[in-house]
Parts: structure tokens; sequence; C-alpha cells
């Protein structure tokens, strides 16, 4: 049986044809996106917390608004996904169980502060920027429900990116202290940034078991060289620069060449040494646990109101 | 009368949205919520919050049946062969018109 069915996955894999919930498929693939999936719905729900940090501090209302709607959007992504990974066999609760006992990962870029309020504006231009470049393909991932996922993140994302990019605008047309903190922003911002890509091709196994099975479309090292063809000349507008002296535009590859990575603070901040790893996990634990009192009276008062409609019915024969 | 534990997980729901009047409802994914009013709340905050409906409907997914995929051959097998329900089986004239 399983080799008919092996043969049947692997025929839709081959010819773009969605697999979906309830279809067989092999279990590293059902594992595969799992983790990712989990990953990337963590990364969503940890990605508030950032930018959470300046609602308050928001230097006006309409930015303010801006950055409220942003966080939403991140809680809602969070919830697609993780809703989405639920049709793989996993609870939500089990996911967040993982998160907040440090087994699960989430993107490594959330470990890095926001010292200032320039910092909103390179995380929404160089963060969610990389994002976007890695979520596009993601919406033709041959898993069904993570696809469709995918389309609806995809959709609100690039107001995420703008508005960032809008907020350095202005930094760069402002005082020279404004034009300063931009720079900043974007010299702290950079490089991990272009870590979010993950590891280098050679170094990424799962990588081409990902690709294999066109949950991912690109590899890692080409996503990142996109991002900084598209970086290196959006820079231009801000009159800023890139913290890399290393970037060149090369004629035979008709891209730009780039500096390299600090793998070593890479691994770091995945191992948890990151500057923020320890404050964002007790920030998760804290919310939930001081949610604990508001879920457990919703579904008391959900329990009881179920009991008392369950009398009303039998008393009475009323439809709605 | 002793109370009824809550349970602990929240129930899964599944959500169908109606983008426009005059279209149908159109699944538009899950959530978890207590009761199905917080359902609906949770549902507008999670699938409209940039104008996609006019309309939501809730259901539990434990109510929701569906057929098997390890079934299809056989299950949709029926029409297979009835090309005759298609207008294009039948071979009409050219000239015939407004048909």
């Amino acid at each position: 049986m399983p080799a008919r069915e092996q043969e049947i996955f692997d025929r839709k894999i081959e010819e773009e044809i969605r697999i979906e919930p309830k279809d067989w498929m092999p279990a590293d693939y059902r594992r595969m996106l799992i983790r990712q999936m989990s990953q990337h719905a963590h990364s969503e729900i940890v990605g508030m917390l950032p930018e959470g940090n300046w609602i308050t501090r928001a230097p006006s209302l309409r930015r303010k608004a801006t950055l409220i709607a942003k966080v939403q959007d991140e809680a809602g992504h969070g919830l697609y996904l993780y809703s989405a990974t639920e049709t793989l066999g996993i609870t939500r609760d089990e996911m967040i169980e993982q998160l907040h006992a440090g087994m699960a990962k989430y993107s490594s870029i959330f470990n890095y502060p926001t010292l200032t309020w320039a910092d909103i504006g390179a995380i929404g231009w160089l963060v969610d920027g990389a994002a976007i470049m890695n979520q596009v393909p993601l919406c033709r991932a041959s898993y069904g429900p993570y696809a469709r996922a995918m389309i609806r993140i995809c959709k609100e994302e690039s107001f995420h990116q703008r508005q960032g990019f809008e907020i350095l605008l202005t930094l760069s047309r402002g005082s020279e202290a404004q034009k300063a903190m931009c720079q900043d922003a974007i010299n702290r911002w950079w490089w991990p940034s272009l870590m979010m890509f993950g590891p280098n091709d050679d170094a990424s196994p799962n990588s081409r078991l990902s690709m294999h099975w066109k949950i991912k479309r690109f590899s890692n090292d080409e996503l990142r060289q996109k991002f900084v063809d598209a970086c290196v000349d959006q820079v231009k507008t801000l009159n800023m620069l890139l913290p890399d002296s290393e970037i060149k535009w090369n004629e035979n590859r008709e891209h730009y060449d780039f500096g390299e990575i600090n793998w070593e603070e890479f691994y770091e901040v995945i191992k948890g040494n990151g500057p923020c790893n320890r404050d964002r996990l007790e920030a998760r634990k804290k919310a939930h646990a001081e949610g604990a009192w508001v879920r457990e009276a919703a579904a008391a008062f959900a329990a009881k109101k179920n009991d008392s409609t369950k009398h009303l019915m039998y008393g009475s024969h009323t439809t709605s | 009368m002793e109370a009824i534990p809550p349970r602990e997980n929240w129930p899964l729901w599944e959500v169908f949205i109606r983008a426009r009047q005059g279209l149908d409802h159109k699944h538009a994914g899950s959530l978890h919520a207590a009761d199905a009013q917080m359902a609906i709340e949770n549902a507008r905050d999670v699938y409209t919050r940039r104008n996609e409906g006019i309309s939501i409907w809730v259901v539990e997914s434990r109510y929701i049946h569906a057929s098997s995929p390890a079934e299809s051959g056989s299950f949709y097998d029926p029409a297979n062969d009835k090309v005759y329900r298609h207008p294009g089986f039948y071979h009409l004239p050219d000239e015939l018109k407004n048909m």
C-alpha cells in the first residue's frame, strides 16, 4: 500500500497538484512542514514584541495607528499559520508549549533589540522586505493549506514594507540627528536581515529536500541575492549607505557581490545567545500565563451557555 | 447543580465569508474560540481586517463531514462516463443559431 501511495504522492508533486490535509503524505514531509510552518507561526507571534515596544512611543497618531495595524496583522498571520499547521495533526497548544519550552525555533531576527524609532522603519523595509522575498514563492508551496495562508499573508505584508520605508524616508530628509538615526538603524539591521534567509546552500541540507518536495522554490542563496539586488537600488532613494564595503556590481553574474556574513553570530543567536532571546521567551510566557484567566473564563462561560441552551432546546422546538 | 468543567482547549471552528452581496459564502480558514459568538468576532478580526466580507458563518469543525480522498476514484466514478451530460456532446449543424 505505501508504495502505491508514495507513487500517487510523487506524481502530485511532479504535476504541481497540491497536497491536502487528508491525502497520504510521507512522514518526513509531514514532519518538515510541521517544523517549518510552526517556526513561521512562532516568528509572526514573537515578531510582535520588538514592534509592540514602540506603539506607545510612536511619534504621531498616524504612525501609532499604522503600527497597531501592523502588529495586529502579525497576530493574524500567526493565527493563519497555526491553523494551517493544525491540519497536519498537531494542536496549537502543543506548538505553543514547544515554543515556551524553548524546543521550537522562530526567526533569529526577532532576537535583536529595537533601540530607536528608526528601527521600526528598518524592520519594515529590511526585515519585512526579506520576509516577503521568502514568502512570495511559498504561495506556491506544495501543501495546500500553507500555500493558501501565504497568499493571504503576502497580500497584507506589502503595506508593512512600504510603511517602514516611509518612516526611513521621512527621517532621511529630516535633521542631522534624524539622518544619523536612520543610518544607524540600517547599519544594525542590514546583516541580521541577510541572515534571515538561512545558511548558505552548501550548509543547508534540509533545503534540498524542501525544494525536492516543492515546499521551497528557491534556495537560501538565490533569495538572499535577490534581496541584496533590490536593496542596493532602494537605499539610494534614502541617500543612505548599506554597511558593506564589498557591495559591487558584478558584470558576469549580473548581480551585486556582497561581503561575507558573520555566521558565528548567526549560529549563536539560533542557539539562544542573541541579545534578546531570553527576554522574548520570557515576555511570551508571561503574556500566556497572564491570559490564562481569560481563556478559563471564556471556556466556563461557553460551557454554562451550552448547558442553558440545552434546556431551551428540549423545552421548545425553535430554530434560528 | 455542579458546574460543567470547561473544556481545556477551545474548539476549532471553520469560517465561511461572503465577500459581497450576491456571492456564496466561501471557506476562509479556521480558528479557535470558546463559543460561536467569540468565533464570529475572532473571524472578523482574523479574516476581515480589510473589508473582505459582509457576512460570516462559523461552524465547529467536528460537525464537518468530508468525503475520503482515498476513495475519490470510485466515489466520483459514476460521472466519468457520462459525457452526454455536457452540451458539447451533441453535434448540431453550424447554421443553427441561438442554441
